[in-house]
């Protein structure tokens, strides 16, 4: 005899960051049905960017997600460039790749965090989050913002990367990686992780070819892709790196490829500021002439897909976006059905949908200078703490 | 097999059905086809062929409706965009892919609802984006369809 339970998950959930609905059917434990329900965050983005002018719409995406906030723009201006045949001067091409890595740093760290909160292990959170702040410290000194870098234009990026910039990226992308190691070894080396991560959620090869899953969720079941290297654009041909595959499938594969991924994004940060040639940084495009675009980028979680059709008029005729959680999504029905309920909120965490993180805290007064460091935070915290406890009589 | 031998197959294996082949650059290119053809062609470039699919993405042409369909290279590093052209805007039809790949799932559900498009032979064409209570018959990413301005008095 079975009994079939329906658990509802969401829309609006304490433990979700962004609005979605799951419906679980279960038997006992064991999950036998899901469904997601989307949209709650559609916000018409392709439309609006049908009445904006092409270097308007780069500021519309780059509005989709506060994580990829580079990936949607460099997709929309290599598409913008792809109709015009626009050639990107050299050092443009470098500081594309570099502001796309340091990005893919922070968003794997996040995730990582992310994935070490939802299995309850919320010391993995805290490290996370702590050692991705060196990542958003560089993008702030580099572009004057944690997100939404507004770097990018058609024909080039909008600052360059100054000489004094360097040794500072340097510096903190050693004391980055100096954290990673810890983390690395601090996740992949736990006999507890291991038990809660492997064989669990997998996803084969051949519904990972079928449902044409992408990024890192992917590569973690065995398909050999990656945009940079297959699709070569900004600079990404022109240094040595090497693509993560594992080929297990399960949310320790997708943990292992992330984690390694990161090292292999700061050796191309690295060698990017290396042979970063000077020059000019903007092709100062004119005209876009009628006719079709098309980019692929990747993004943090995989492939980012713009196809942009230009009328000739000043802004785009149909602007089409494919994040790359679109087509990994789908990917729980092969790996959620049959596993448990305990195990299906990190399996549904694993291909890392993508929502909003736009959320900083930094209190300066006039003369840019730190009013309070962290024990002085925590302190704060802790007063206000006590506080509560006296308004509410509790001791 | 480069962008040039991938179109050369493709023509010689479907000939007539081809209504236009147009190569944009080395990586680029847009084959338009009737659609009555599309399940035969998206089997062939997806099975047979193992390209990569990326996305449909659906266009507005005042004149009619078209869904281009995008698939990737990935050896040999090029994208082809196959062209269905629908004329009749009233009533749109084409055959669903989803037979041939389950990654259409999504993007048809969602064509559905934003264009108004049917997709025959496909079961499962729920809203994917707009609310449930969303009016029937209207496609907001038709041209057709202007965005309702807001009245600033009421805000």
């Amino acid at each position: 005899m079975s009994h079939k339970a329906h658990i509802p998950i969401g829309p609006y959930h304490p433990l979700q960051e962004e609005p979605e609905f799951y419906k679980l059917v279960v038997e006992g434990e064991k999950v036998v049905d899901v469904d997601v329900r989307i949209g709650y965050n559609h916000r018409g983005i392709e439309k609006i960017s049908e009445s904006k002018s092409f270097d308007q719409s780069i500021f519309i995406v780059e509005r989709i997600c506060g994580i990829c906030s580079s990936s949607h723009p460099i997709a929309c201006v290599q598409a913008i460039e792809d109709i015009a045949g626009i050639t990107v001067p050299e050092r443009a091409l470098y500081i594309r790749s570099i502001i796309q890595e340091l990005e893919r740093l922070h968003s794997h760290m996040l995730w990582l965090g992310l994935a070490g909160h939802f299995l309850g292990y919320n010391t993995v959170f805290m490290w996370g989050w702590k050692y991705r702040e060196p990542i958003c410290d560089i993008m702030e000194t580099v572009t004057g913002n944690r997100q939404n870098y507004a770097m990018l234009k058609v024909g080039g990026v909008r600052r360059d990367i100054e000489k004094e910039h360097v040794s500072y990226i340097l510096t903190r992308l050693d004391e980055f990686t100096r954290h990673l190691d810890m983390l690395k070894g601090a996740v992949l080396d736990d006999p507890v992780l291991h038990a809660r991560l492997k064989g669990v959620g997998i996803l084969t090869k051949e519904d990972a070819i079928d449902y044409a899953a992408l990024g890192p969720t992917a590569r973690a079941s065995g398909v050999d892709i990656d945009v940079r290297r297959d699709h070569p654009y900004a600079a990404y041909d022109r240094i040595k790196w090497n693509v993560i595959t594992q080929q297990e499938g399960d949310v320790f594969a997708k943990t292992v490829v992330r984690i390694l991924e990161m090292y292999e994004s700061v050796n191309i940060i690295r060698q990017c500021l290396d042979k970063m040639p000077a020059g000019p940084i903007d092709a100062k495009p004119k005209d876009i002439p009628p006719g079709e675009g098309i980019a692929q980028i990747e993004a943090p979680r995989g492939e980012c897909f713009h196809y942009i059709k230009s009328d000739g008029t000043n802004s785009p005729m149909r602007h089409k976006i494919r994040a790359p959680t679109y087509m990994n999504f789908p990917t729980f029905r092969e790996t959620v059905i049959g596993e448990t309920v305990s195990d299906a909120t990190i399996i549904l965490a694993a291909i890392d949908p993508c929502y909003c993180c736009t959320e900083r805290m930094l209190i300066v007064d006039g003369k840019d200078k730190e009013l309070y460091n962290v024990e002085e935070l925590i302190r704060l915290s802790q007063e206000k703490t006590m506080r509560l406890k006296e308004k509410m009589g509790i001791k | 097999m480069n962008i040039d031998e991938c179109l050369k197959n493709i023509e010689s294996r479907f000939g007539s059905k081809i209504l236009k082949v147009y190569k944009h650059n080395d990586k680029r290119a847009y084959i338009d086809i009737y659609p009555k053809d599309i399940v035969e062609l998206v089997r062939y470039v997806f099975k047979d062929m193992a390209l990569r699919f990326n996305i449909a993405s659906a266009v507005d042409d005042f004149d009619g409706l078209e869904i281009l369909y995008h698939f990737a290279d990935d050896r040999a590093g090029f994208v082809i965009s196959v062209r269905a052209i629908l004329k009749d805007k009233n009533d749109p039809h084409i055959d669903t892919i989803t037979s041939v790949m389950r990654s259409a799932w999504w993007i048809e559900r969602e064509i559905h609802e934003l264009f108004g498009i049917e997709f025959d032979g496909n079961s499962d064409l729920r809203p994917l984006l707009l609310p449930d209570d969303w009016p029937k018959g209207i496609y907001p990413l038709r041209k057709s369809f202007v965005v309702p301005k807001r009245d600033s008095r009421k805000a």
